[in-house]
């Protein structure tokens, strides 16, 4: 048995472990800053692998030969190949293995949802009955990202011969960039319209800096733009342009709509239009794709406050919550109506925001907001819930408890409970169906919707949903647009009849 | 990209702007705005326009300079280019005969008023306007809004010219002896309001064009949220034009000054750091006007 003490005796011997050993061996820890260093810096939290921390963590994969990571995967990424590679220390293989299925992996690595998907089914993680024993897939993803990144080590790949055939892609978020990336390597000619002035919706506008720093997201539009795809910021489609223009007028011979959930909803509750009281999306935006936090070196500012409350338990509200404490907060109150298992957000958020000092407020449910004479917040009156019978969602209802109400004093107020799909593009385009609550109804094996020549995904067809999630939506979107343009009949007759 | 064509001073810290934007000067009607961003790390303000040349493809901003993106943007030079422009957004005035209008402007409202007036004129309407300003010095585009009016009667709060008074004066007094089918106000809110307060017990339905903080202009944030009726409103998606009648100005206004002291940072900086720059130059000196 090797000494896990001793890495480099461990890494010569590492293609002879047995599994008995690859089980044995301890998961490699990943550095992070410490709560009280970071919770005033937008610093990304998580330090990543080195060199060795990734072959060692590498070394535990199984390589089992039925793959039940892979089936966790929303995108299907090889990830026993990959995990081989880093173990042999060829990190520009690994990286080339998981671009074959996941054109964003410097972002997946850090946002994805690894212990519900691919780690949840991990052997390792089953054979210890510990999910936290998994093999640390994402963080081994988001290495040989870093490490692609670090060592300018992108392969812009040869273009594949041109199609003549033009694709639009609505919406530069996750959905939009990976159906960009797999049509522009398929010969196509795509342009990617963004409403916003930068790139990468909600990776920029939506996810602090602290978990997902921008210059990723640049780096990622960046290498699209050098295979050829073309970014046009500052177009609204419903607006600017309809997608009916971009169909008849402007030659694109498929659509893909990847608008997004850009449509806060708010509490309707009295006093939500006093000055303090922000949503998520607005609070967010200002705060990452305005850059507030630099105010007055930006322009952009945001209400300082000294006491924040937070009002929801999903990612968004954690990101909310911390960011409050970067911007200066010195107490930070997340409100939520259930309890703490069925907060939706993920556990390391959770756990990240504890660490830092946000005070959880669970069971409560906001029912005013109390402004002062100024019309600014002073506070929010909540009730305690319990809890009662499952509702639809299978957890169950909060119901409030008779007389509970009390105070919390605030100068802000942030409602993360969730957004609609933004109706702009779809409200703009005769025969595009669309299901009660806004979403478009496509078919989910091709994103094609009801309309000739458009396609969706991600938000705006699962309402608020994960990065990877629509970035797959993106990818089956691609290969059914490139199916349609590239059939037999003639492509115009093929999607636009 | 967005540059810009013309840059014409109207008045004191008053300029109109022509800027090449072809799929917007194409795309859009009456009533609607634009967002711009003029420098990196600037931020996102509306602005509505005031006009447009499709054959030319280019679209008219009236800007009067309040704080640090509106100075920067009366800075700007033909050849300059403004960094970001998005739009149009909102939605279109709703234009229909219905008799005869009273379009009434405050300030630089007539510049977003006079296509709408045009418009209104165009379908058959007859038209009186009234256009108000501080002074004789800051009445801009008379010679406009006088083109699509059967009447005019301008106001000056200190009686410079025209009439002495406010608009809402002008305005009760044309009621006073012409039946006014629909009232059209676009300026500040505190005139908005008033115009609204007027006309409320005249039953004149009353459309009033918003204009609170914005920052991506799509739906996307809900900071420019109203009350409308009691009801949550996004200006951005669901106007900029309501009915003046049910639209809670009070809040608009308190919400239009909630970062009031961030804009006063914020052009102070700018003052500091042009002057550290380049000395006691012109942009300085109107940078200190305006945050005083």
């Amino acid at each position: 048995m090797p000494d896990p003490e001793r890495p480099d005796d461990l890494l010569r011997k590492a293609d002879d472990l047995t599994p008995k050993e690859r089980l044995s061996l301890p998961k490699q820890p990943m550095p992070e800053r410490a709560p009280q260093e970071r919770r005033r810096s937008q610093e990304e939290v998580p330090l990543g692998f080195d060199e060795v921390h990734a072959m060692l963590e590498a070394c535990r994969c199984l390589e089992c030969k039925a793959k039940p990571c892979v089936a966790g995967c929303p995108v299907g990424v090889d990830i026993p190949g990959f995990i081989r590679l880093v173990r042999k220390g060829d990190f520009a293989g690994a990286i080339a293995k998981i671009r074959e299925c996941n054109c964003l992996p410097a972002v997946t690595g850090r946002v994805c949802p690894q212990e519900t998907q691919c780690q949840l089914h991990c052997t390792i993680a089953k054979a210890r009955k510990d999910p936290e024993e998994a093999v640390s897939i994402g963080r081994l993803e988001r290495f040989v990202a870093d490490w692609e990144r670090e060592h300018h080590a992108r392969r812009v790949e040869p273009p594949a011969p041109p199609t003549g055939k033009r694709v639009a892609i609505v919406g530069s978020g996750p959905a939009g960039l990976s159906a960009a990336g797999d049509l522009v390597r398929l010969g196509h000619e795509v342009t990617v319209f963004e409403a916003f002035h930068k790139m990468g919706g909600v990776l920029v506008y939506g996810i602090p800096e602290f978990r997902l720093p921008k210059e990723i997201v640049q780096e990622e539009v960046d290498g699209l733009a050098a295979q050829g795809v073309r970014f046009e910021p500052n177009v609204v489609i419903g607006q600017t342009v309809t997608v009916d223009e971009l169909l008849e007028e402007e030659g694109y011979d498929a659509v893909f709509l990847g608008t997004g959930a850009g449509l806060p909803m708010f509490l309707e509750i009295p006093g939500e239009h006093l000055i303090g009281v922000y949503s998520a999306n607005e609070y967010l935006t200002r705060a990452n794709l305005m850059q507030a936090y630099a105010f007055p070196k930006v322009d952009t500012p945001v209400v300082k406050a000294d006491r924040v409350t937070v009002v929801g338990g999903g990612n968004v509200a954690m990101d909310a919550a911390r960011t409050a404490l970067r911007l200066g907060a010195g107490e930070v109150t997340l409100i939520y109506r259930r309890s703490r298992a069925e907060m939706p957000a993920r556990a390391e958020e959770i756990h990240h925001a504890e660490e830092e000092g946000v005070r959880f407020l669970l069971l409560t449910n906001p029912m005013e907001i109390l402004g002062d004479e100024r019309g600014r917040v002073r506070g929010v009156r909540c009730l305690r819930m319990e809890l009662g019978e499952p509702d639809a969602s299978g957890r169950r209802r909060p119901v409030p408890v008779p007389g509970s109400e009390f105070d919390v004093p605030a100068e802000l107020v942030i409602e993360a409970i969730g957004n609609g799909p933004n109706p702009l593009a779809t409200s703009t385009t005769p025969g595009l169906e669309t299901d009660r609550k806004g979403r478009i109804v496509v078919d989910p094996a091709s994103g094609k919707t009801s309309k000739r020549g458009v396609f969706a995904g991600g938000d705006v067809v699962r309402g608020g949903s994960t990065v990877i999630l629509a970035m797959k939506d993106g990818r089956a979107a691609a290969r059914a647009i490139h199916e349609a343009l590239s059939g037999e009949r003639q492509p115009q007759e093929e999607v636009k009849a | 990209m967005n540059r810009v064509l013309r840059r014409v001073e109207l008045a004191d810290r008053i300029v109109q702007l022509d800027v090449e934007a072809p799929r917007i000067a194409k795309k859009r009607r009456p009533g609607q705005f634009v967002i711009v961003r003029v420098v990196e790390g600037g931020e996102r303000i509306p602005l509505t326009i005031a006009g447009a040349d499709p054959e030319e493809g280019s679209i008219t901003l009236v800007v009067q300079v309040v704080g640090k993106t509106t100075t920067l943007l009366s800075h700007l030079s033909p050849g300059d280019s403004i960094l970001d422009l998005a739009g149009p957004l909102g939605r279109p005035t709703h234009i229909e005969r219905c008799g005869t209008v009273a379009v009434v402007a405050g300030g630089i409202g007539v510049a977003p008023l006079y296509p709408i007036a045009k418009a209104l004129a165009e379908v058959g309407n007859s038209l009186v306007g009234v256009l108000g300003a501080r002074t004789r010095a800051l009445v801009v585009w008379e010679d406009r809004l006088a083109s699509v009016c059967d009447e005019l009667v301008v106001t000056t709060d200190d009686g410079t010219y025209g009439r002495a008074g406010r608009v809402t004066d002008a305005l009760a007094e044309i009621a006073s002896r012409r039946r006014l089918d629909l009232v059209v106000a676009i300026g500040p809110p505190v005139m908005m309001k008033a115009v609204s307060e007027l006309t409320r017990p005249m039953q004149i339905p009353t459309v009033v064009s918003l204009n609170p903080i914005m920052v991506d202009g799509t739906g996307m944030c809900g900071g420019c949220r109203v009350l409308v009726g009691g009801q949550n409103r996004f200006v951005c998606v669901e106007g900029p034009e309501f009915d003046g009648h049910q639209v809670d100005f009070d809040n608009l206004i308190a919400r239009l000054n909630a970062y009031k002291e961030y804009e006063q940072e914020s052009l102070r900086s700018l003052a500091e750091g042009h002057r550290f720059a380049e000395g006691s130059c012109r942009l300085s000196e109107e940078v200190r006007r305006a945050g005083s």
